[in-house]
């Protein structure tokens, strides 16, 4: 049923996640390969974003949260004791659904991350603030005013910065959630494009509602269900031809 | 029908609400406008030289005075004046009613004069003769009086710089004094040489200490000579010494422009002068500088210890029943009165710290207390105590209000907990973190009661900060706007006269915590701008 990926540079194992009682992933098995997107979609409340959440162990922030099961990162198992979580963040970059930039500079704000692993070489500083917001197709923008203060920009522009301030730091891995549903059509179009771009340097995996954007922009999606993992696979064959009747009667709109 | 409707439609939308918050807000603004212009008209008008009367009575007699205020008699048929006649060493008192109908006329004489002196208040009244040591003439102008007057300050200015000299002797004289005592308490590290050194060094201190003390005693002496014979309109004659004498005028004679120029040099005095006269009339720099001190160094202790507190409270303790109980007790001691703060920090800050820091480091000089006593450190704690609950809240609810989304754009980018809340949360959380001590600082502004037993005083010999090392003297005793107000206005023994000083430290107080609130509020719309999203 699913695709056989080579070198996955992602392993989920039997992995089970619970906000206090309550069960919300009932052990999902899946491998996302290196340097493509992979979208992750399904009806609200069904773990997606909980399932990405996991990639970065941002659910360590919530209050009676457990994990049982593993997660491979390179063959790591990035749930293991010996794992440093701020380690671990600086391999796996993340944008969020409401953009939030800090309260600096446009500079500040891409430098956030080397800044607080302690880099203090001004060139190289330089150099990567230029090359993260070209990545980010924000240079030509913001170029003249990088020592603004971020919070004057447009919501568009606010999100691709958070994305030059993810990539800035040299990730392997990005996870986005959402990050387009609070962009208007056009904004949303350049960060597509751009998520197009970012796949040839970054493995890319994305929390989606939107099933036009997962099937314009990823190489692979995965549906999800009520905490399981329902089907997988390659997003064109997934698209036009599901093998499950669940997944065809999610994206043909039939419930969700 | 129609009608019905429209009630209906009245309720619904809520029109009686809107009109009833407004109203709240028109009652608020006005109480707060009502008490400023109260204070303000009463205070303001204290300085105005106004026209001195000279007034026939029905029964003959010849009086002096300035116009206070007038009402009705108590069967409300005729007015009646309050006049201020001064010369409360002649007479005994300042004021005195007359009824309207005693007076057979008033008129106001250019040669009637008012004196501010040192003593007994003002003296209204006529030059009659000046006796000084180059000048002895009957009948002198007020010009001359003036040049006299001039002569002997410029003397008392010199004396000033003896003064001056006289303190620091003192004060040094008084160092080795307790190196000396100091000596005699650790016998086994003593060497005579030492003590014979601080001996002979204290010695030619006070010998330099009396012969300028006599000095100065025969100084004093010599401008105590010059006199001048002022008279009463009843034709009591007074010799007054030149050097008590600290102004001399004639409200009647004078311009606009001079009373103007005269308004502007009393309200100079007020904020720069010492005061005189226990407290009633001069100026209140002591106090002011002694307010504005002790709140800085109540913020100085309770910001950082607030904000440290409120940051562990909601970044770093778990939620439980502990923390529960913690805010609890935060958002009540915000409550406790602020007596009880100043008992508390009698008894603990004062006899407890405080003894046991005399005991430890200033075992010479007891039994006299040290820091054993209240003083500016003390007060200045208690009052940190006391506000200590605003910063709390205030961060707190600053921290709690940051999006979610913030923190966790940080933590994703792998910073700690700690560079997170120093790198993002506090800059964002510090327009909130400064209303805050913008509310403390207000608060402890307007505290008298737990001053009173913690240390301030009516009149303080010496400010917490002068040229004396260390400079700074936080276990000083000091002076305090709003202990002023009470003292003068309730403990004083002339309450009528202090009345209008009463409004002047008011409305002083009001001023002084209005500045330092704008300050802060200026700052923190400045955080605002840098830390906070514009709208979009």
């Amino acid at each position: 049923m699913s695709p056989v990926i080579e070198n996955p540079l992602i392993k989920v194992e039997d992995l089970r996640f619970y906000y206090g009682d309550s069960r919300a992933l009932h052990g999902i098995d899946l491998d996302f390969p290196e340097k493509q997107v992979t979208a992750l979609i399904g009806p609200s409340g069904c773990g997606k974003s909980t399932l990405l959440r996991c990639f970065n162990r941002m659910n360590d922030l919530v209050d009676g949260s457990r994990v049982e099961g593993q997660v491979l990162l390179d063959g790591e198992n990035i749930y293991a004791k010996s794992t440093d979580v701020i380690e671990l963040r600086r391999k796996v970059g993340m944008v969020f659904q409401k953009s939030n930039p800090f309260p600096k500079s446009i500079y500040e704000n891409v430098i956030y991350g080397l800044r607080i692993a302690g880099e203090k070489n001004k060139t190289l500083l330089d150099e990567r603030v230029e090359l993260s917001l070209k990545g980010a197709a924000l240079w030509d923008e913001v170029k003249d005013r990088l020592h603004e203060s971020a919070l004057g920009m447009s919501g568009g522009q606010m999100q691709r910065l958070c994305i030059a301030r993810a990539i800035a730091v040299n990730p392997k891995v990005i996870l986005m959630d959402e990050p387009c549903s609070a962009l208007d059509p056009k904004s949303t179009a350049r960060v597509e494009e751009l998520i197009g771009e970012l796949r040839e340097n970054f493995t890319i995996i994305i929390v989606t509602h939107n099933m036009q954007q997962a099937a314009r922009v990823s190489d692979l999606t995965a549906f999800l269900y009520e905490g399981n993992l329902v089907e997988f696979g390659r997003t064109e064959k997934l698209f036009v031809k599901p093998a499950q009747k669940q997944t065809e009667d999610y994206i043909t709109g039939r419930f969700g | 029908m129609k009608k019905n409707q429209n009630m209906n439609k009245f309720w619904r939308v809520g029109e009686p609400m809107v009109w009833l918050s407004g109203a709240a807000l028109a009652m608020t603004l006005l109480s707060a406008l009502v008490l400023l212009v109260v204070v303000m008209v009463n205070g303001l008008g204290v300085f105005w030289p106004s026209a001195v009367h000279k007034l026939e009575l029905k029964d003959g007699s010849l009086l002096a005075g300035s116009l206070i205020r007038t009402e009705k008699t108590a069967d409300a048929s005729a007015l009646r004046h309050q006049y201020k006649i001064a010369n409360r060493d002649l007479y005994g008192l300042d004021f005195r009613w007359i009824d309207v109908a005693d007076i057979v006329a008033s008129t106001t004489p250019a040669e009637l004069l008012v004196l501010e002196r040192m003593e007994y208040g003002d003296f209204y009244g006529q030059l009659k003769a000046l006796n000084t040591a180059n000048q002895k003439s009957q009948a002198p102008t007020l010009e001359a009086l003036r040049q006299a007057l001039a002569q002997v300050t410029a003397s008392k200015e010199a004396l000033s710089e003896l003064d001056e000299r006289l303190q620091d002797l003192n004060y040094a004289s008084e160092g080795l004094r307790l190196q000396l005592l100091k000596l005699d308490y650790e016998p086994q590290t003593a060497d005579d040489a030492q003590r014979r050194r601080l001996g002979d060094e204290k010695q030619i201190i006070d010998r330099e200490f009396v012969e300028l003390v006599q000095l100065q005693t025969r100084r004093l002496a010599e401008i105590r000579k010059q006199t001048a014979t002022f008279a009463d309109l009843g034709g009591q004659k007074k010799d007054i010494v030149l050097a008590d004498i600290v102004q001399a005028y004639a409200p009647n004679t004078m311009t606009l422009t001079d009373k103007l120029i005269f308004y502007a040099g009393k309200l100079y005095e007020l904020v720069a002068g010492e005061p005189r006269e226990s407290n009633t009339e001069g100026g209140l720099f002591p106090a002011i500088f002694g307010t504005v001190m002790l709140i800085f160094v109540m913020s100085l202790f309770s910001f950082p210890l607030g904000v440290i507190a409120a940051v562990y409270l909601r970044e770093y303790a778990k939620e439980g029943l502990l923390v529960r109980i913690v805010r609890i007790a935060v958002n009540n001691l915000a409550g406790i009165p602020s007596i009880v703060y100043g008992i508390f920090g009698l008894g603990f800050f004062v006899y407890g710290i405080g003894s046991g820091i005399d005991q430890l480091f200033f075992p010479e000089r007891l039994p006299t207390p040290t820091f054993g006593t209240g003083g500016l450190l003390w007060a200045s704690l208690t009052l940190a105590l006391l506000t200590v609950p605003v910063v709390i809240v205030a961060t707190e609810e600053a921290l709690g209000a940051i999006p979610r989304e913030m923190r966790e754009g940080s933590y994703a980018l792998g910073s700690t907990k700690f560079q997170t809340l120093v790198r993002v949360l506090l800059p964002m959380a510090s327009p909130g973190i400064l209303t805050g001590l913008i509310l403390a600082m207000a608060r402890a502004a307007g505290e008298v009661a737990p001053l009173m037993i913690t240390g301030v005083v009516k009149l303080a010999p010496a400010l917490p900060l002068d040229g004396n090392f260390p400079y700074l003297h936080l276990e000083r005793k000091f002076m305090h706007l709003g202990f002023h107000i009470y003292d003068i206005g309730f403990q004083s023994p002339n309450v009528e006269a202090a009345k209008p000083m009463v409004y002047v430290t008011a409305l002083l107080l009001v001023l002084i915590v209005l500045l330092m609130s704008s300050v802060a509020i200026r700052l923190r719309n400045r955080m605002k701008k840098r830390y906070t999203f514009g709208t979009f």
